[in-house]
């Protein structure tokens, strides 16, 4: 099978991956003072929404208090999980040696905790990314995202499941550690989980308390309305992270390869990889910082562990490097990539003969004929 | 016991607000409101700044309600954020450790010393600094020895001139003689204060010796005939020291000499040397927490962990995903993918991406 996308030679994968390492080592030197600042500046908003989503919530019974309480709670949800806790995770400020930015300390306002995050982010999705069968945010093992993943009739709900998990997402991305389709398929057993369900427990249950039992019954009679509001701020942030996350790896265009095709990657490889599997959203400032610069989830793809707010700074390089191979940089607004990532839930919901056999190589996935082993 | 041993009582109602903080801690909130208002954390407000020599500063400084005091000689862990990145550096009080609510640091700004230096031309009443517990075993003995003899040299000063001060708060009555060793009198830190607590207690002896001048008690380095000028008791006495790599070097020749050197208690203020020769092979590299060490064998220090039969965390191995990330508690290492070295104590690296060059301590 052909595809669209050049594949490279040797030479052009080792000068990309010097290009690369050139942009991020230039990074790398200028980090700074005003990094520090800027996280420090966000970290400060954060609290600032959350202590007001709070404290309004106490005035919960005057309607346009309780819906200002909700959304500084939303918005302080989203900026701690997004901008803040998924980049300090990724050891984006391990650098400035601070404890309260450092990727091994940091815990989010999430009920999944930390240390199975990062081991199924920062590890599996981000070093296999996008190869069907490793990088298991292909779908978290409950969706079909890709048609490397064979067609079965329990992915006719392929649509329900999707709405499912944007509305309970922190929960999603919480199970998705115990990776529970290993465990059916008997490929992991149960006692292999212990510590991912000790930490799980251990997490959440403080979570469910603190939103659910402690702050409404500090409101006193406003319980219902605070534990409505702690709830509805959960649910934005959920169906928030949930659309900026599929825009990341499942628009139209995007490619995935086979494990094979990756055995024996060099880092210029591995770049291409990076690249061609992610998919970036345009939009303004604001938008990128409420998105934790996940807008930019192919810089953030060749660089997890450089502050995002220098993703922003890189892009047009970035793009300018893809020119330089001919390869694409793809990019579209938020309403534009979500389109095409709703088509795909429900178009990969049906057998692939049902849809009839595209002329060309379905868009989105890798034919297993294209050599990267040749490089 | 030492103070550092006492507990202060907890916060009434401490676990319900972590609760509600959860799961970043009340600090976290209340270090944005003010730096200084925190109920785990220890952190100092420096309060006042001035310089006895030209290039010393000296800090007094207010801890938060957590600092559980020091014991005279023992260090404290201070941290400065200088452009983005979190330094820190060991600094041993001057004060008694009778004085309540403050204490002051004397800092010598090391010519290429980065905290040092930035300390020195920085440092302003308001500024914050992290701070540990203090921490050493470099103190007096409870029951304080009859004789006493404190040498010191340069910015060693500091830990013995806290124990002089202990010493003399406590109205000790026994012998204390106070040898410190500097270029000229200009570069005696303190001067001032050493001359007017000598003068106010006749058994604490003050002789200050210069190597660089013939106007002092003593002139040229220390020697046989220095301490006996100084205390021909010695041999009675504990003798604390503390100063440069050549005086540590020249008391400890004289010590052993004699056959004293069980009545000689030293700390060290420069960190060993390091060979920055990225290319070799050499040196150890030990697993503190497993109590091993292996020769080092020029591989990534995951690999090396690994042939030496422990099972660190990792992933990616490839630097992407930090899950392998340890601290180093001494040594330098390189980053094989850049080249930098990593040459301070006590700080993180990615064990996947990092070859050790020289002896290496990691917290494995
Ligand atoms: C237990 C302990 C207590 C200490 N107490 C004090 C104190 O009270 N007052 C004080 O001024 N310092 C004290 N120090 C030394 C202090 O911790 C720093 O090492 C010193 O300030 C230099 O730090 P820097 O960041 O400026 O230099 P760095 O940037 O770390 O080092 C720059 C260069 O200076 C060399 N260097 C570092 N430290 C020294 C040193 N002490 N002597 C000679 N060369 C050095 C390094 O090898 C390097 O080449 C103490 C050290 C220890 C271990």
């Amino acid at each position: 099978m052909s595809r669209t996308t050049p594949t490279l030679t040797p030479e052009q994968y080792e000068e990309l991956g010097r290009d690369l390492d050139a942009l991020r080592q230039r990074v790398l030197d200028d980090l700074g003072e005003a990094d520090r600042k800027y996280i420090y500046d966000i970290v400060k908003v954060q609290r600032a929404l959350e202590v007001a989503g709070r404290g309004l919530l106490f005035a919960g019974f005057f309607p346009p208090a309780w819906i200002a309480g909700v959304t500084a709670l939303s918005l302080s949800k989203i900026l701690d999980n997004m901008e803040i806790g998924h980049n300090v995770m990724h050891g984006q400020y391990d650098w400035m040696r601070d404890p309260a930015m450092n990727s091994k300390m940091f815990e989010w306002d999430n009920v999944a905790p930390a240390e199975n995050w990062k081991h199924s982010h920062n590890y599996i999705h981000h070093t296999y990314t996008n190869i069907v069968g490793k990088d298991r945010d292909i779908g978290y093992g409950v969706l079909r995202m890709d048609e490397g993943q064979k067609w079965r009739p329990y992915y006719l709900g392929n649509p329900a499941y999707a709405f499912a998990l944007m509305l309970f997402f922190e929960w999603g991305v919480m199970l998705h550690d115990m990776e529970v389709d290993r465990l059916m398929s008997g490929e992991k057993k149960w006692s292999e989980t212990a510590g991912v369900r000790r930490r799980i427990w251990h997490k959440s249950v403080k979570q469910v308390i603190k939103d659910y039992v402690l702050f409404p019954a500090l409101t006193g009679p406003q319980f219902v309305s605070t534990l409505v509001g702690n709830a509805a701020a959960n649910l934005i942030r959920n169906v928030w992270a949930f659309n900026i996350i599929f825009c990341g790896h499942f628009p139209n265009g995007v490619e995935t390869f086979t494990e094979e095709e990756t055995k024996n990657e060099t880092r210029g490889q591995w770049y291409y990889r990076q690249m061609l599997g992610s998919a970036n959203i345009s939009g303004s400032p604001l938008f990128h910082i409420m998105s934790g610069n996940l807008s930019h989830q192919i810089e953030h793809h060749l660089f997890p562990d450089i502050p995002a707010r220098r993703y922003p700074e890189i892009a047009p390089e970035v793009r300018a490097i893809c020119a330089k191979y001919g390869l694409p940089y793809n990019t579209g607004g938020l309403t534009k990539q979500l389109r095409s990532v709703a088509k795909k839930i429900f178009k990969l919901a049906l057998p692939d003969n049902l849809r009839g056999k595209p002329a060309q190589p379905p868009a989105g996935t890798v034919g297993n004929g294209r050599a990267l082993r040749a490089a | 016991m030492t103070a550092a041993k006492k507990r202060r009582p907890r916060f009434p109602g401490l676990r319900l607000l972590e609760a509600l903080a959860t799961p970043h801690g009340i600090d976290r909130y209340l270090e944005l409101v003010h730096p200084m208002l925190t109920i785990r954390g220890v952190r100092g407000e420096v309060t006042r700044v001035h310089r006895t020599t030209a290039d010393t500063v000296t800090l007094t400084i207010r801890p938060t309600r957590r600092w559980a005091g020091f014991t005279a000689g023992q260090y404290v862990r201070v941290s400065v954020d200088i452009d983005g990145v979190r330094r820190t550096r060991c600094y041993s009080p001057a004060t008694s450790q009778h004085t309540r609510g403050r204490f002051e640091l004397t800092i010598k700004a090391h010519e290429q010393g980065l905290v040092s230096r930035w300390l020195h031309r920085n440092a302003k009443p308001g500024l914050i600094l992290h701070l540990s517990q203090a921490e050493g075993e470099f103190t007096l003995p409870e029951r304080r020895p009859e004789k006493v003899l404190l040498i010191s040299g340069g910015s060693g000063i500091t830990p013995v001139l806290s124990m002089l001060r202990t010493l003399a708060d406590e109205g000790h009555t026994g012998e204390v003689v106070f040898l410190h060793y500097a270029y000229t009198e200009a570069d005696v830190p303190c001067r001032a204060d050493l001359l007017e607590l000598t003068g106010k207690h006749p058994n604490l002896r003050l002789l200050l010796a210069y190597t660089d001048a013939d106007d002092g008690d003593l002139s040229g380095f220390f020697d046989h005939t220095h301490l006996r000028k100084a205390a021909p008791w010695h041999a009675e006495a504990h003798t604390y020291l503390c100063g440069p790599p050549g005086l540590m070097a020249g008391v400890r020749e004289v010590f052993a000499d004699l056959g004293l050197l069980d009545r000689l208690h030293t700390e060290d203020f420069a960190p060993a040397p390091i060979t920055v020769d990225a290319a070799d092979a050499t040196g150890d590299v030990t697993f503190v927490r497993a109590g091993r060490a292996a020769p080092n064998s020029g591989q990534t220090l995951l690999e090396q962990a690994e042939a030496a039969g422990l099972t660190p965390d990792n992933g990616c191995r490839m630097g992407v995903c930090f899950t392998c990330t340890t601290v180093k508690t001494a040594g330098c290492t390189r980053d094989v993918r850049n080249g930098e070295l990593s040459t301070d104590p006590d700080v993180e690296i990615q064990l996947c991406v990092s070859v050790p060059v020289g002896d290496v301590a990691i917290d494995l």
